[in-house]
């Protein structure tokens, strides 16, 4: 199996008043394609931080990522956009979907930014594929917490990605609705093949995946 | 097109959601007042072109007191332009035992040229061709003093003519103090037979010439420079500069009035764009993670921008239109004049400054937006991108002083105006920021809700200052609306009082001195002031001999070659007013008192000798005052002045003004036929349309004001959303630590009323600043602000704000906090 995410002695500093503070020290590992990643830890274990940097939305002080065989940060700001927009998708923890766009519209979103041209059809199957057809001309408002994370799992799939980032995706559900969520998550990746990279303090979850990595204080430790 | 759809998309969810609606408004209403004022001013300078080749008669015209060379008229027909001559000239027309001395002008088929002759001959229309041979029209000046009517018969020359119709509205009129006689109007063809074209005939020549603009200029171009010195050549731009003169300050007075909505459109839209920017940044960073470039966020958002713009400048040139057309319409000496339609360019102009408000104070915050990091996602504590402060002011004052530049029509108005506003505007912000931090940092002295109303308003101190500056704006708008305009406009009309002089009366001999007086106390009329005058000619100034050669000035030059009317008195006259020097005292003698734009002019200082000559004797005086005259005060102002005993010998003649009430109008016809050798002058038109432009710029200034008033009102809408996101934030949590709903009300009060006061103050202020510059430098008069406005400033600004701003935030006391930290 090729690798599609290595990173390798990835580090990031802040400031902190006028001291560095270091977030994560040195950290290095590979992700086959098709393989599923739990990264856990405790609180301010730095997993969020190490989330960022494996999709590009923050830079490191120190080592790189490869994703699918593009060094990320010998990219600019827009070239890991675009490399986002070609390789990942996204779930967050509150959901994220834009509260002026329809849960279709919402859906159709990456796709537009991608210049698809059946963005509405393919928009539609992904909704359906949630189970939210009915649903497709609600607001987010007008949809309950286990919904909107259904529309926005529809919208991390619908591109295709290679690389599927979630962060915390039931940290804001009640333990049923998150349980169905977590279903409906794997369900997919396995049936498009999408490698997973999941940030969870959830163990029971963590141990769904085929890998974990042990944050603790910004270090990978033993599991 | 996908990304223009997605725009469109947004736009319209966004619009419902009300984030556009502020920015809209502002750029509409900011728009719709320069719309008013250009478009307005656009149809009353039309008009005024129109009436000024009226007047002339022609689009250019060439007075002479000798006939025309030849290839006047061939040149002008060469140019395929119309070409007519009148001959004008001074005699008596007889009716049975009396003679009146009239301006008799005799005129060729196809007078006039431009406008119209209006005639009463049984009807009252406008004339079709000349009087027939035979014939004449004469108005309403010489019927009444020879108590003539249409169809009588009356002399000229040697000849009888019919007269076949009154004048009722003429045309082609000397401009100036010369059009005084009673007028007839005769067919040219029958001047040869009055006799009166003999040698030494008193004839003043008019060639009038008229037809395509471009061709009309050449030939001016083309003949001015071969005139002869008793040629004189007039086109529209000539014609009454003194109604030209009220027009512009006016028009720059209403352009600057128009650009104050604009400077509070501008702080509206920066606070709506700045709120916009703030609730799209998780949308942002969203469309980042998704693999948005930066140039597809910007796009995304520029559409949307750019599209509001089109429909604000559509919407606000709407209105611009409907205001001016109502404003025509609601007064009537304009509803009356039939006013051309107004032309599209005041509305490019208007629609350009739109789109440069929107450039200036919507566009670099906007710009930000694609700047949003893509990590928000996972930080939401990230904040606004920060953009150069310097390069979002900056671009905000470089628009805003183009705007000031180009509406102003003069870099001296427009940088004062714009500069002292500027100024004005961070002396404000930085003493609200001071004021607020005072507050602070003593705020132990106060009430719970007090010391928390301070402590959040001195954290948000920058913020707080941009609001109370706004709202200060705004409020200044509402006080110079009603306070400061009332008092300006009173101040303004005052220049020319209803008993402002509107007859001249000249070349009164000094033994008619006492009959005159005595004329005036039989007609129940108050004594004229009768001034001395001797005419005389400079000759040197500190006994070295001056001539029209020792000046470079084509005006000095002037005034050295010609004679001045000068006078003697022993009291400087109360419309004078003394700029340098004292005036002298009763047994002063040899002194002279110069008015201080001919003294500069002529190089003529304080302490300097001037030697006249009159009729061949000479004098003369020291200077030891110049003094300020107001030229539009239609009364009797000299040049220069002597102690009396340097004139008292000198044969006099004498001249006064003096206010003939509209039903005495027959006194003066009386004096006319009393003392015949005596001019009486009739300046009442003058005065008459000089007013009228006054009162139609007046009522055009409250609508403009009326703008700046609504757009001060989108700006207190503006801060108000503007905080609210925190305000709520903010709320929830104080509910969560216990704070019941009245402390959250009472400390919103606070926080308003602290805002509403120190806007209040500023605003009048201001207001009062405002008024000061204006009635200074705009409309040179003297201003006297009221106390109260002071009062009224801060109690007003208090008031609004905190109703205003209770109604913006009386739920949030009320709302669950849970709701609310759940849904930011």
């Amino acid at each position: 199996m090729a690798s599609i995410v290595q990173a390798e002695g990835l580090t990031k500093q802040v400031m902190s008043g006028d001291s560095p503070l270091t977030i994560l020290h040195d950290v290095t590992f590979t992700v086959e394609a098709g393989e599923s990643l739990a990264i856990v830890g405790a609180s301010g274990s730095g997993k969020s931080t190490l989330l960022g940097l494996l999709a590009g939305l923050d830079v490191p002080s120190g080592g790189k990522v490869m994703l699918h065989g593009a060094d990320m940060f010998a990219l600019d700001e827009d070239g890991r956009a675009r490399l986002r927009g070609e390789l990942a998708g996204f779930v967050f923890q509150s959901f994220q979907l834009l509260p002026a766009l329809s849960a279709l519209e919402n859906v159709m979103l990456p796709l537009e930014l991608a210049g698809a041209k059946d963005a509405r059809q393919r928009a539609a199957d992904s909704l359906h594929q949630v189970g939210l057809s009915a649903r497709s001309h609600h607001l987010p408002k007008h949809l309950s917490g286990g919904e909107q994370q259904r529309v926005a799992l529809a919208r991390a799939f619908v591109t295709r990605p290679r690389v599927l980032f979630a962060d915390e995706p039931t940290g804001n559900l009640d333990a049923a609705t998150g349980a169905q969520v977590i279903e409906l998550m794997l369900e997919l990746n396995r049936a498009q093949g999408t490698t997973l990279i999941l940030v969870t303090h959830d163990e029971a979850l963590a141990r769904r995946c085929g890998k974990q990595l042990r944050l603790a204080a910004g270090r990978v430790v033993p599991g | 097109m996908n990304l223009l759809r997605l725009s469109l998309n947004l736009l319209r969810r966004d619009w419902r959601a009300g984030e556009w609606r502020v920015l809209l408004l502002a750029l509409v209403l900011a728009v719709g007042s320069l719309a008013t004022v250009g478009l307005f001013a656009d149809r009353v300078r039309q008009a005024l072109q129109q009436q000024a080749q009226s007047l002339i008669g022609a689009d250019l015209r060439i007075t002479s007191t000798r006939p025309f060379p030849p290839d006047y008229r061939e040149s002008a027909t060469r140019q395929n332009l119309q070409v007519v001559q009148s001959r004008t000239f001074p005699s008596m027309v007889s009716f049975r035992e009396q003679v009146l001395l009239s301006e008799i002008q005799a005129v060729e088929a196809g007078y006039p040229l431009r406008g119209k002759i209006e005639i009463d001959d049984g009807g009252v229309h406008v004339a079709q061709a000349i009087p027939a041979r035979g014939t004449v029209w004469a108005d309403e000046r010489l019927l009444r003093r020879l108590d003539l009517n249409v169809g009588d018969e009356v002399g000229i020359g040697a000849r009888r003519f019919t007269v076949a119709a009154r004048i009722v509205k003429d045309i082609d009129q000397s401009i100036g103090f010369s059009s005084f006689a009673p007028r007839v109007l005769m067919n040219d063809a029958d001047l040869a037979s009055t006799g009166l074209l003999q040698e030494g005939s008193r004839l003043s020549y008019r060639l009038l010439i008229a037809g395509d603009a471009v061709r009309v200029k050449a030939l001016r171009t083309a003949l001015e420079p071969g005139l002869s010195g008793n040629e004189k050549m007039e086109d529209v731009r000539d014609a009454r500069p003194e109604i030209r003169t009220a027009l512009e300050r006016a028009e720059h007075f209403l352009g600057l009035a128009a650009l104050t909505a604009a400077i509070l459109a501008g702080a509206a839209m920066a606070l709506a764009a700045r709120r916009f920017v703030l609730r799209h940044l998780d949308g942002c960073a969203v469309m980042r993670c998704l693999g948005a470039q930066q140039r597809q966020v910007l796009w995304l958002f520029l559409n949307q921008f750019i599209l509001l713009g089109v429909v604000a400048v559509l919407l606000g040139g709407l209105l611009g239109y409907a205001t001016q057309a109502l404003l025509v319409e609601s007064i009537a000496s304009m509803r009356d004049a039939s006013l051309p339609q107004p032309g599209v360019l005041p509305l490019l102009k208007a629609a350009a400054s739109g789109f440069a408000l929107l450039l200036g104070f919507a566009f670099l915050p906007l710009l930000q937006l694609r700047k949003v990091s893509p990590l928000r996602v996972l930080r939401r504590e990230m904040g606004m991108p920060e953009a150069s402060g310097w390069l979002i002011y900056g671009l905000a004052v470089g628009v805003l002083a183009l705007l000031f530049l180009w509406h102003a029509g003069s870099l001296k108005l427009g940088l004062a105006v714009l500069g002292g506003l500027l100024a004005g505007l961070l002396a404000f912000g930085w003493l609200a920021w001071l004021l607020l931090h005072g507050l602070a940092l003593n705020s132990f002295y106060f009430q719970s809700q007090w010391r928390h109303a301070f402590n959040n308003l001195a954290r948000h101190g920058r913020n707080a200052a941009v609001q109370v500056v706004a709202l200060s704006l705004g409020g200044m708008a509402l006080l110079v609306l009603t306070l400061v305009r009332a008092d300006l406009l009173e101040a303004w009309q005052g220049k020319l009082p209803p008993d402002t002089p509107n007859r001249f009366l000249v070349n009164i001999q000094p033994d008619q001195y006492q009959p005159v007086r005595d004329f005036f106390a039989r007609q129940s009329l108050p004594a004229p002031e009768l001034q001395p005058m001797v005419r005389g000619r400079l000759v040197a100034i500190n006994e070295r001999a001056i001539s029209g050669d020792s000046y470079p000035d084509p005006r000095a030059r002037g005034l050295a070659e010609r004679e001045f009317n000068l006078s003697w008195m022993e009291q400087m006259p109360v419309w004078n007013e003394l700029a340098s020097g004292k005036w002298w005292t009763e047994k002063a003698n040899g002194e002279l008192s110069v008015e201080e734009g001919v003294a500069k002019t002529l190089g003529i200082h304080l302490g300097d000798t001037l030697t006249y000559d009159v009729a061949g004797s000479r004098f003369a005086g020291r200077v030891t005052n110049l003094r300020k005259v107001q030229w539009d005060s239609m009364r009797v102002n000299f040049f220069v002045i002597t102690t009396p005993e340097l004139l008292r010998d000198f044969p006099a003649s004498y001249l006064s003004s003096f206010y003939l009430p509209p039903d005495k109008v027959r006194a003066g016809d009386a004096l006319s036929r009393a003392f015949p050798n005596i001019l009486l002058i009739d300046t009442g038109a003058v005065i008459a349309q000089v007013r009228g432009i006054m009162d139609q710029i007046a009522q055009t200034v409250s609508a403009v004001f009326l703008f700046t008033l609504l757009t001060g009102l989108a700006v207190l809408y503006a801060a108000l959303l503007a905080t609210q996101d925190e305000r709520s934030h903010e709320a929830a949590i104080l509910r969560t630590l216990g704070a019941d709903s009245r402390y959250l009300r009472r400390l919103h009060l606070s926080e308003f009323a602290v805002l509403g006061g120190l806007s209040g103050l500023f605003a009048a202020a201001g207001a009062v600043l405002l008024g000061w510059v204006l009635a200074r430098f705009v409309l040179d008069i003297p201003y006297q602000s009221d106390g109260s406005i002071w009062f009224i400033g801060v109690g007003g600004g208090m008031a609004v704000v905190m109703l205003a701003g209770w109604v913006a935030t009386r739920k949030l006391a009320l709302r669950p906090p849970l709701r609310i930290l759940a849904a930011d």
